[in-house]
């Protein structure tokens, strides 16, 4: 079985969000950037397929070069090789057209993704990618057996949660119990040294015309003071979300 | 022209996230100077949908359609939105609305922007403002494709009465076998309980209530309230509570309008998934708790004191409303 994983390049969740350029550019200055969260989970759960059936696994990154640690990251965790698509990711469409085309040259089964990035949160991507191809799609995916040509999918829905089956080629985008949180890797020494010498492509960017872009970046407006209410006066707690904050 | 809004129900009732996606559709008509057209799906009765402005209402039949399938949903809607020339369609931000949306925007070929808070900033060129960076920012996005897709953030538009008599409709898509190559085996729903994707509010504890033998009081100060019950990430690794009641970045997004967190300090990555709700109320021993810094209002004491009588208070509180 042929496994991508798409990763996506993204600021770790302790970054300070800045801006520059009168608010036009997101500021990198002093941001660490990791594999983004939900598409660890999924790289995690293409790693057991991996070891356990035997699949190969290739990461994808849409990105300029400033991406290529955090490929190389993927492949210290362990996946086989890794393509970089050279152009910037700007717009979701876009960069699943990226992807699509790319794939559907390498003829995957499955191909799985973060449902959402925690830079963007679009959570286009996986749906879009699948779509251009005309492959089955699931999303917010907390679970996933493969059985010979057969998918057992579990999906988070609103209230709990269903199981779907479904055949290849698939397209996931998934989430935290695709593996536990405790089942990600860290890479060892070895992965890392190994991952110096695995393939990473990079390979030109298809024309097309993104169909979105940011033009401006906003921080929210800044938070009044918390009030802090004594704990024996909990009749003004009750006041205040009453009258003041009308939720009660 | 028109804007098409697809209006969700569970069992025959729509729910405010219905109404407040109609509401939100019908104020963008009204900039662009167009009608709002409500799709549904399979619905028995839909008179509950003209308090808020739609001005027709069209419900596709097909009876495959009865269980969730979101390329068959996204086809029937592509359908349905090239039928009548609609170029703006709004979804909410329910998982099933999630799932479909992408598939959507690519048979339409559009741009789409999620967690969208706002009316459009403009219309030419249509500019819409969404959430990023985990609530951390907004960001200003321009489509600029010719069909544009929408998800409304859940709580961010509210809702608003205009009636209208709208016009019914009944269309039936075209879909293929191509369509149902996913099919369900079995659905768990917790039954009988508010979720948190539904719940105005919800009360959340953390490591600092000590046990799951004390989750007793968060459940009846929900209950009070009407509320989903939640909880941090330490909890549920610790198997305290059930995964599914996780919410922060990596579990389930909160968007309620009250969130009462108890015993939870505030890590970043819990307040980046609870960050959407309108007001915050913390409770915990520690005033030093990064919590304070993004609640509305908050109490420095102990929770297995304050949360009993808070619930007290409460009742009585909703007896005299």
């Amino acid at each position: 079985m042929k496994i991508l994983v798409c990763i996506s390049h993204v600021p770790d969740t302790t970054s300070k969000i800045n801006f520059t350029d009168n608010n036009t550019r997101f500021d990198t200055t002093g941001v660490q950037f990791v594999i983004n969260p939900y598409d660890e989970f999924a790289l995690t759960r293409a790693m057991w397929f991996k070891e356990k059936q035997g699949a190969t696994v290739t990461v994808i990154n849409v990105g300029n070069n400033t991406t290529e640690p955090t490929l190389r990251k993927a492949l210290a965790i362990g996946a086989d090789d890794a393509v970089r698509i050279n152009t910037e990711a700007t717009d979701g469409l876009s960069v699943a057209r990226q992807i699509a085309a790319y794939a559907k040259s390498e003829g995957f089964d499955l191909i799985l993704a973060g449902k959402e990035s925690i830079d963007y949160n679009g959570g286009m991507v996986p749906g879009m990618v699948a779509n251009l191809l005309g492959y089955n799609f699931i999303n917010a995916c907390i679970g996933l057996e493969i059985e010979g040509s057969t998918a057992t999918v579990t999906r988070e829905i609103d209230g709990g949660k269903e199981i779907l089956q479904t055949s290849f080629p698939l397209v996931i985008g998934g989430q935290k119990g695709l593996v536990e949180e405790s089942e990600l890797r860290i890479p060892n020494m070895r992965g890392i040294m190994m991952a110096r010498q695995k393939p990473l492509k990079v390979i030109d960017p298809i024309a097309e015309e993104p169909a979105t872009q940011v033009n401006m970046y906003e921080k929210p407006a800044q938070k009044s003071a918390c009030k802090i209410i004594a704990a024996g006066d909990l009749d003004e707690l009750i006041r205040l979300l009453h009258n003041e904050a009308k939720v009660i | 022209m028109p804007v098409l809004v697809l209006a969700d129900h569970s069992e025959g009732k729509f729910k405010n996230t219905a109404l407040e996606l109609i509401s939100y559709g019908k104020s963008i008509a009204k900039m662009a100077n167009t009608k709002l057209i409500v799709a549904t799906i399979r619905a028995t009765d839909v008179s509950g949908l003209s308090g808020y402005g739609p001005d027709k209402v069209i419900n596709i039949v097909n009876d495959r359609l009865g269980v969730f399938n979101a390329k068959a949903i996204a086809d029937a809607l592509s359908q349905l939105a090239e039928k009548e020339s609609a170029d703006i369609i709004v979804l909410d931000s329910s998982n099933n609305s999630k799932y479909l949306a992408p598939l959507l925007a690519v048979n339409l070929n559009a741009g789409m922007a999620s967690g969208v808070t706002e009316v459009p900033v403009s219309l030419n060129p249509f500019v819409v403002k969404r959430v990023a960076f985990s609530s951390k920012a907004f960001v200003h996005t321009e489509i600029k494709s010719g069909k544009k897709i929408i998800c409304l953030a859940k709580n961010s538009f509210g809702i608003k009465e205009e009636k209208t008599s709208p016009a019914a409709e009944e269309f039936t898509a075209a879909l293929s076998e191509d369509d149902f190559k996913i099919t369900l085996s079995a659905v768990e729903k917790t039954s009988g309980k508010i979720t948190i994707a539904d719940a105005d509010v919800v009360v959340s504890g953390g490591r600092g209530l000590k046990g799951p033998e004390n989750w007793g009081m968060v459940e009846s100060l929900a209950e009070v309230l009407g509320a989903a019950t939640a909880c941090s990430k330490p909890v549920s690794d610790l198997h305290w509570r059930p995964h599914s009641e996780h919410v922060g970045q990596t579990g389930k997004p909160v968007a309620a309008n009250l969130y009462i967190a108890i015993g939870i300090s505030g890590a970043i990555q819990h307040l980046a998934g609870v960050n959407a709700s309108k007001c915050k109320v913390v409770i915990n021993t520690d005033p030093e708790a990064p919590f304070f810094k993004a609640a509305d209002y908050g109490i420095v004491g102990d929770a297995f004191e304050i949360v009993p009588k808070l619930t007290e208070k409460l009742k009585e509180f909703k007896r005299t409303q």
